[in-house]
């Protein structure tokens, strides 16, 4: 059986990518497949928690961050669209336009 | 809990009055649904009791602090009823509202982090929306797509926290969580003494998801543009609602569930708070537009708060609760007038509010009072929450922090004049203010000096 620390490793080298993802790529929709990869490490990481520690509670609640999951990306995406037909552009450096 | 069952239905009311023609009736069924449920918050004031199989935890810190939410969302739904009216989507927009003020009950009450994660996500989804809700400006759009990004990017932190801290605790429950000192897994690698080291890295992320939700320096950049850019009720809103749910959020999380460790995390909340305090009031003061300035002032609130709730933990409830009554009331006052001279005028630059004394001598002095509250002038509100957040960092031996915190709210004192000595000099033209709002205005200037005079009947926790 492989033990529980390989899989805290690797989920926290998935949120770490999707971390950084987030902070380094400039085009939205990267973006959102960053966050959801971030999302996708912490449902990795409570799963391996669940079955590690014989409780199903971690698997419910995984199944909540998914459909919770789905909701946001259903609304950003919506949102982002309001975005493209107004710029002709999904690049956040656009996003300067409050500063200052 | 039956004010949830009030609000949720509302909310479910509101999107099948769209089906069957019911429109005209949404604003009084909505005003009436959250009067009733803050009354019933008064009937449930003896019953403290656990929900769901304690999932939801209603004690008096949490009944509290929903009252507050639903007579905070009656004056807002009040003061933003131009927004609603005379518009296709009104029906959608109520129910997102009512969703927003059920999260928000949601991230009070809760005693398990599900109940957590779904408050937290019910009312950022439907905020998503509603800053965007003013589809012709781009502004608005970009400030939704803004607060969408920062706001997931947030949850991820924060479920990252709650996923370790399940794996080192067993448990999602705040009570079994707060009462571990066991692990509950052991190998090679976390050992088998003790509390494994990821338990705090989770307690640490759960910070900085929670940190990113009350707006704190350094987590704070979304807020300002989000808060300038979407439309100016639901600014309004997210600056007393959403601020309420998220630092009561943030005090049962880091007071209740992790109060073993309040000594190391009071240095991490203090290092939040003076970044908060110096970096919000500095920036407040080079801006020229009063909202996107009320806007760092929101920022620069969180940072009284923190001092008050670092310096003693879950005590602070009821110092929190008053400020955030008396901010809330303050800034509902603000906006109304805000509301009033962006709809004649187009914007809310400090230039519009020229001459206001003059020529409409109500909303001038309702917006005097708001900035004095705002700024910690006796005898109104503000000051006494101010007041009570110094006296209890003093009382606990923070001598220093409360020297530097008295100092910028001095600074606080200058960019709230602004538009005070602006109001006071020129001449301005008349505006039009509604019979609905010149009520409004009466009664918020008359609960602003009455939370001033006697505070105590704010403080009930």
């Amino acid at each position: 059986m492989i033990p529980i620390d390989n899989y805290i490793w690797l989920s926290t080298v998935l949120f770490s990518i999707g971390v950084l993802g987030v902070l380094y790529r400039r085009n939205a929709i990267i973006i959102f497949a960053c966050i959801e990869l971030m999302l996708n490490a912490v449902n990795l990481l409570m799963v391996s928690f669940s079955n590690t520690l014989n409780d199903s509670r971690g698997q419910v609640f995984v199944f909540f961050i998914m459909a919770v999951a789905a909701a946001e990306v259903a609304v950003g995406l919506a949102i982002l669209v309001m975005m493209y037909r107004k710029t002709k552009s999904v690049d956040i450096d656009i996003l300067n336009r409050l500063k200052g | 809990m039956n004010a949830l069952y009030v609000i949720c239905g509302i909310g479910i009311f509101a999107l099948l009055a769209e089906i069957f023609s019911l429109k005209k009736w949404i604003s009084y069924v909505a005003l009436l649904g959250l009067a009733a449920a803050a009354a019933l918050i008064i009937a449930d004031w003896r019953s403290i009791s656990y929900y769901f199989h304690g999932m939801m935890y209603f004690d008096r810190v949490a009944l509290a602090f929903s009252g507050l939410i639903l007579v905070v969302s009656f004056f807002w739904y009040w003061m933003s009823s131009d927004f609603f009216k005379g518009d296709e989507h009104v029906a959608d927009k109520s129910s997102l509202t009512f969703f927003v003020v059920a999260g928000a009950i949601m991230m009070v009450a809760f005693n398990n982090m599900a109940i957590l994660f779904l408050g937290i996500e019910i009312l950022s989804i439907s905020l998503y929306v509603l800053a965007g809700s003013n589809k012709q400006n781009l502004f608005s759009t970009e400030a939704s797509f803004k607060y969408f990004l920062m706001g997931s990017f947030a949850t991820g932190f924060l479920l990252f926290g709650i996923a370790l801290v399940y794996g080192a605790t067993g448990s999602f429950n705040i009570t079994v969580i707060s009462n571990n000192t066991t692990p509950v897994l052991s190998s090679a690698a976390i050992g088998t003494q003790g509390i494994p080291r990821f338990y705090f890295i989770g307690m640490l992320l759960m910070m900085v998801g929670l940190a990113f939700k009350i707006s704190a320096v350094p987590f704070h950049q979304w807020a300002p543009d989000v808060y300038d850019g979407a439309p100016t009720p639901i600014s309004s809103f997210m600056l007393t609602v959403v601020k309420i749910a998220a630092f009561s959020a943030f005090i049962k999380i880091f007071a209740v569930c992790f109060y073993r460790y309040q000594p190391t995390l009071q240095m991490l909340e203090q290092g939040l708070m003076v970044l908060t305090l110096v970096v919000a009031n500095v920036a407040a003061v080079a801006q020229t537009s009063v909202k996107r300035m009320l806007a760092f002032s929101g920022v620069s609130q969180v940072g009284y708060l923190l001092l008050a709730f670092s310096s003693d933990g879950a005590k602070s409830a009821g110092v929190v609760f008053y400020y955030l009554a008396a901010y809330s009331a303050a800034t509902l006052l603000a906006f109304t007038v805000i509301k009033i001279v962006e709809s004649a005028t187009g914007d809310s630059s400090v230039d519009k509010f020229r001459g206001l004394f003059k020529s409409n001598p109500l909303v001038a002095v309702a917006m005097a009072i708001a900035l004095f509250s705002l700024a910690g002038i006796p005898p109104l509100a503000g000051f006494f929450g101010k007041y009570l957040v110094f006296t209890l960092a003093l009382s606990n031996g923070f001598l220093v922090l409360t020297v530097l915190a008295v100092i910028t709210s001095l600074v606080g004192v200058y960019y709230y004049f602004k538009p005070l000595i602006a109001m006071t000099q020129g001449e301005g033209k008349i505006l039009l203010v509604s019979v609905s709002d010149r009520y409004l205005l009466l009664i918020l200037i008359a609960i602003n000096l009455l939370m001033g005079i006697f505070p105590d009947i704010v403080r009930v926790i």
